[in-house]
């Protein structure tokens, strides 16, 4: 799957933190964001993609798209 | 004895009709049931409590890792810590140490050199670990550099970012008192120091709660 976004707000480097990081940093990032910015994350971790679903179904902030390229795992987060 | 009879005259209307209104009512309480409670589990803000009892490196992972998470899912969290978990609230985290010695599963494995030198699982027996000056300093030695090397943060960080999630720590007075700890030792964000009394109300509350 390649989806690209190219209108973000904010971007967060998570690449080479492992779990909880880039959740913890991807809501301390979200915090700085009013509604309906757009976040991109960019993560290393394979068990981000999981969590970021997650931590999108329970925190309301919608996931606008998840895709990976060459190992690396890109988010776009909406702000609620 | 007149009107006994005039009831029983009409009871199969009644049986009827009372049979429909009951079944009309539980369909719309059903329903109307089921929406609020709908409605209110959406509301509701969900919390966990972490009873946090250990005070060595790799045991003081789990506790903030699942708080902190939690925390950035929006949820209240409260840990209480207690006994050697204690450590974990002190300003000074560097004394925090793993112990390979009585640790069977802990793995042992070098977190430097080439791939086939750190696959190497390093099976010493406690006999010899025990007998080594310095092993368990070594061994959390390689243990921190392991943590580093794969991106996982350090305690240090992790309590903090709870902290700042919101995340409230809770000291346990009596093990403050019983191991001769000052609250000076602790770190500032420690919301309260209490007992089990009460603590276990909010554990009672709490919709996770975990004894670590």
């Amino acid at each position: 799957m390649e989806v690209t976004i190219v209108n973000f707000d904010k971007e967060l480097d998570a690449r080479g933190l492992s779990c909880p990081l880039p959740i913890l940093k991807t809501k301390k990032a979200l915090n700085d964001l009013t509604t309906g910015q757009v976040l991109k994350v960019v993560a290393t971790d394979p068990g981000s993609v999981k969590d970021m679903q997650a931590f999108s179904t329970q925190t309301g902030n919608p996931l606008l798209s998840s895709a990976e390229e060459n190992k690396t795992f890109v988010f776009f987060m909406q702000k609620k | 004895m007149e009107m006994q009879s005039e009831k029983t005259a009409v009871l199969p209307v009644n049986a009827d009709l009372d049979r429909a209104i009951t079944e009309r009512v539980d369909a719309i309480l059903d329903q109307r049931l089921e929406a609020k409670l709908a409605a209110l589990k959406a509301a509701r803000v969900p919390s966990m409590t972490i009873i946090a009892t250990k005070g060595t490196l790799d045991w003081a992972y789990p506790p903030f890792i699942l708080a902190s998470t939690a925390a950035a899912l929006g949820w209240n969290v409260s840990m209480f810590f207690t006994f050697y978990g204690l450590e974990l609230l002190k300003k000074d985290l560097s004394s925090l140490r793993v112990s390979p010695l009585g640790n069977p599963a802990m793995p042992m494995k070098m977190p430097f050199g080439p791939e086939w030198f750190k696959s190497i699982g390093w099976n010493i027996p406690n006999a010899v670990q025990s007998i080594i000056p310095g092993f368990e300093a070594f061994a959390t030695t390689m243990m921190r550099q392991t943590i580093k090397n794969n991106g996982v943060a350090d305690i240090a960080e992790l309590r903090e970012l709870s902290v700042e999630a919101g995340v409230n720590l809770i000291g346990c007075q009596m093990t403050v008192d019983l191991f001769g700890y000052k609250r000076e030792d602790f770190v500032a964000d420690v919301k309260e120091y209490v007992g089990a009394a009460s603590f276990l109300p909010m554990a009672r509350d709490a919709d996770v709660s975990l004894f670590i």
